[in-house]
């Protein structure tokens, strides 16, 4: 039964990446990532990391998606966006990208089938206890680094997104 | 709490990681739109993510979990920066075509 | 007190830096007293270290200054080396060299560059006393292409007129085919006896061959190329009469006293290389009789005062290479000391003359000057008497030794004594004609005499040391070679000695005759056909410019010409072309789109996992 979870899973993680990519309205695909970014919650689940999963609704689907969301608000991109997507969207454009992702997928199965190992994951729930424990023992630097990064990131963010950066002079 | 039996083959996770990452790199290739660019960048995140959860599962360590959380502490600093490079590339040029930002030619 | 020889070379040296570091911002005052002063200071320590020389017993004193390098066996030091010869020759360029340059201190005063001109003028004297001090051939080379480098410097002084660039470059490319036979022949003789030290490779050149020995004498033919190129004999004196270009001190120095006597000196130091051959010395008195006979006569069909007693210079030095090559070695270098004394006496009186009519130098615009310009005249006057060699002057000692040592020698010595002679008659002609259309007859051009004490005190000096220059050699000169010249000694009983004595006479008897009175008409001597087309002959020097001309300066500048473009640039140019093209066909890949540079990674990705998958 874990293992049918796990496909139904995978199947709809999949299916909606790809429409996902495919839409030609921002939100609509943003809302299929949301739909795939919940159904890897569930398949972290299955692999028996709880914590994992409720990070992944709490922060992937619930902050970064809605950022994502916030800003094609603040942009206004109505139906004239919507057209020239389409016009952007051709089915030409798709060959070589295909191509290249074909080959690629073929040369890492490859890679995967000689693998002999027939390894099997069987669930043991690895709990936030042990996860907070990994953090702050041998792990706590990169946790200090990993702030300096969102410190980062604040500053970045709020650098790049002020309005005067093209106007040149204070408003 | 669930029962061990029909564990799941680590390498379904692993093909299936493939082929989300995949997804990806095919999104970033066909779209000229910047946020679906962006968007198709996620997908391929998660997918590293799977993988390192998968793993950690399997040799029963909590190191898989850890790498997850670097992996979206990376993922929200990016997509912030991220989108406020987009708002400017709306402001300056006018548009989210990726293509119109193409000044650095040689 | 020998141990002031590092002196010598080193007060000339400082004021070289000194008059370079201050780049002619000193006041000309004290620019006169250090350029001169050096030398003088250069003069005062060479007298002592001479006056203790002299009176002590050795024949040679060596004043190592310090090591270069040492390289396993190999143990080069730089030391100083002094023996008579060496004495001599600083006696000659510390002595009139400082004349000269009190001299040139009066002369240059109204001229641009009086800075330039004496830190030069160092430097010169520091180079060619190096070049007489030197204990390694190393260091003569040193000081040679140091001479070389001044002498272009000081004969295109006067950079603002591209003539005197062009005498100044044809002057050292010139001596520079001498100075690659030099190097050549330097380059042999280390390979050959192991060492450049001077005294040891004429102690192993001893050791290792025989007399007549094939190698000894191409080293010893190499070296004499050198000596001609520097001093200007056949075939590489074409250099010299252009040479008079740069200002009249510098004619007198370099092209007269010093540097033109390089090739001399090293021929002497090297004498034992030269005693081992007898062909190579045959050479060496072959090029100085041909040189003598032809200058002599060029210089009796020169109008340019310069040019007479330039070619003058090249003739008297003929004579010292004659005189090295028959034997007479110590009367070699007499006549050089003697010869210093007495051009240079006539280069600067001249330059006093030329001072005076405002730079004019065409002898056929002088005249009548005689009574207008006494203390050249007399100095001239003096000077001339030397060079001709008459009675009681130094030049009449010097000049008759080395006749009568050719007169003296084994097979050709008639010959030789005869042509040399020839050429002694002819000396007193031009020497007559030059002093006749100078100073008496018409005056063509009013002198406004400039002179200053400065000017005039040397040429006192050296008059007296023309005249009394002689009786010096009896004594000192006796020792300088030793058994190996030739005793000197002078029989005034023989036919030979008469005639020699009295050839100098009859030249200014029959010059006295030919251009002071009218017994022989010059004019139609002169404008007759065979006549116009000797003197024209003469004039051009023999015609050895434009055989030059012609064999070799035009076919280089056709080449030069041809290859304008620079065949061999295009190997480099074909580099850069080659990198351009991959530049352009790279730089397509460069559009600055995202998604292409995405494309491009992923298929970068793609092929390394490809050569890892299938490796």
């Amino acid at each position: 039964m874990l293992y049918g979870l796990f496909i139904a899973s995978c199947g709809i993680a999949i299916g909606s990446a790809l429409m996902a990519i495919t839409r030609l309205n921002a939100s609509h695909a943003l809302i299929y990532l949301v739909i795939t970014l919940l159904s890897l919650a569930v398949i972290f689940f299955l692999l028996g990391a709880p914590f994992a999963a409720a990070l992944q609704i709490v922060i992937y689907a619930g902050a970064i998606v809605v950022l994502f969301l916030f800003v094609v608000m603040m942009l206004n991109l109505g139906r004239r966006s919507v057209e020239r997507e389409r016009q952007w969207l051709l089915p030409g454009i798709w060959v070589i990208p295909s191509i290249l992702a074909g080959a690629l997928f073929v040369i890492l199965g490859i890679a995967l089938i000689g693998v002999e190992n027939q390894a099997v994951i069987d669930g043991e729930m690895i709990g936030p206890r042990r996860v907070g424990a990994a953090l702050v023992g041998p792990y706590v630097l990169a946790v200090e680094l990993a702030g300096v990064l969102l410190l980062a990131g604040l500053v970045g963010a709020y650098h790049l997104g002020r309005r005067y950066l093209d106007e040149r002079r204070e408003r | 709490m669930m029962d061990a039996t029909g564990g799941i083959p680590l390498e379904h996770v692993i093909w299936f990681a493939i082929t989300l990452f995949l997804i990806g790199v095919v999104g970033i290739l066909i779209r000229r739109n910047v946020i679906f660019i962006l968007l198709s960048l996620e997908l391929m995140m998660n997918a590293a993510a799977v993988v390192f959860i998968a793993a950690g599962a399997f040799h029963d360590q909590a190191d898989g979990q850890v790498m997850f959380m670097f992996i979206l502490a990376l993922a929200a600093a990016e997509v912030a920066v991220a989108l406020g490079l987009v708002v400017q590339l709306s402001r300056r040029f006018k548009t989210l075509d990726i293509d119109a930002a193409s000044e650095m030619t040689g | 007190m020998m141990n002031l020889l590092w002196l010598i070379p080193t007060f000339p040296l400082a004021g070289f830096l000194i008059l370079c570091a201050t780049e002619g911002k000193l006041p000309k005052v004290v620019t006169a007293c250090i350029g001169a002063g050096s030398v003088g200071l250069s003069a005062i320590a060479a007298t002592l270290v001479g006056w203790e020389f002299v009176t002590s017993d050795s024949t040679s004193y060596s004043q190592v200054l310090w090591t270069w390098m040492v390289v396993g066996d190999f143990n080069v030091s730089i030391s100083l080396y002094l023996d008579y010869l060496a004495l001599v020759m600083v006696g000659v360029i510390t002595g009139v060299g400082f004349l000269i340059h009190l001299y040139a201190t009066g002369y240059m005063w109204d001229e641009e560059g009086y800075s330039r001109f004496f830190a030069y003028m160092n430097l010169f004297v520091f180079a060619m006393l190096l070049l007489v001090l030197g204990d390694s051939l190393l260091l003569l080379f040193l000081g040679w292409e140091g001479v070389g480098l001044c002498s272009y410097l000081l004969i295109g002084f006067f950079h603002t007129d591209p003539a005197n660039g062009y005498a100044a470059r044809k002057a050292f490319v010139v001596t520079r085919v001498g100075d690659t036979a030099l190097i050549l022949g330097l380059f042999l003789l280390f390979r050959e006896v192991g060492t450049l030290d001077i005294q040891q490779s004429l102690d192993g050149a001893r050791d290792i061959w025989p007399d007549g020995s094939v190698m000894n004498t191409a080293i010893a033919l190499l070296l004499l190329g050198g000596a001609i190129g520097k001093s200007a004999q056949v075939p590489l004196q074409t250099w010299l009469p252009d040479a008079m270009a740069g200002p009249t001190p510098v004619s007198a120095l370099i092209h007269a006293a010093t540097m033109v006597t390089a090739g001399v000196y090293l021929i002497a130091r090297m004498q034992d290389l030269y005693l081992l051959s007898e062909t190579a010395t045959l050479c060496v008195a072959v090029v100085g009789l041909v040189t003598l006979f032809i200058a002599s006569f060029t210089a009796l069909v020169q109008s340019d005062i310069k040019r007479v007693l330039a070619f003058s210079t090249m003739s008297q030095i003929g004579y010292m290479f004659f005189a090295l090559g028959v034997g007479a070695w110590s009367a070699a270098i007499f006549h050089l000391m003697t010869h210093a004394f007495f051009k240079a006496l006539l280069f600067l009186a001249s330059g006093s003359v030329i001072l005076a009519l405002h730079h004019e130098q065409d002898m056929h615009k002088m005249g009548g000057l005689w009574r207008k310009l006494p203390i050249p005249f007399w100095s001239m006057l003096i000077g001339s008497a030397a060079l001709a060699a008459l009675p009681f002057t130094s030049g009449f000692v010097s000049k008759d030794a080395i006749l009568l040592t050719a007169a003296h020698s084994e097979t050709l010595g008639m010959t030789f004594w005869s042509i040399a002679v020839a050429a002694a008659f002819m000396t007193s002609l031009y020497t007559v004609r030059m002093m006749y259309l100078t100073f008496f007859g018409e005056t063509k051009t009013e002198p406004h005499d400039k002179s200053k004490a400065n000017m005039w005190l040397p040429l006192l000096v050296l008059s007296v040391l023309s005249i009394g220059g002689g009786w010096l050699g009896f004594t000192v000169l006796g020792t300088l070679f030793g058994d190996k010249g030739v005793p000197f000694e002078l029989h005034l009983k023989e036919l030979v000695a008469i005639a020699t004595m009295c050839v100098p006479l009859l030249g200014v008897l029959v010059g006295y005759l030919l251009f002071a009175t009218n017994v022989f008409d010059r004019r139609k001597i002169s404008d007759s056909a065979p006549g116009k087309a000797v003197g024209r002959f003469w004039f051009v020097g023999w015609g050895f410019d434009k055989i030059y001309d012609s064999l070799i300066v035009n076919p280089f500048r056709w080449l030069a010409r041809v290859n304008k473009s620079d065949a061999v640039d295009y190997l480099y140019r074909f580099t850069t072309l080659v990198a351009r093209i991959f530049h352009n066909l790279l730089t397509v890949s460069q559009n600055g789109r995202l998604r292409w540079y995405a494309l491009t990674m992923f298929s970068g990705l793609l092929f390394v996992l490809i050569v890892v998958a299938l490796i």
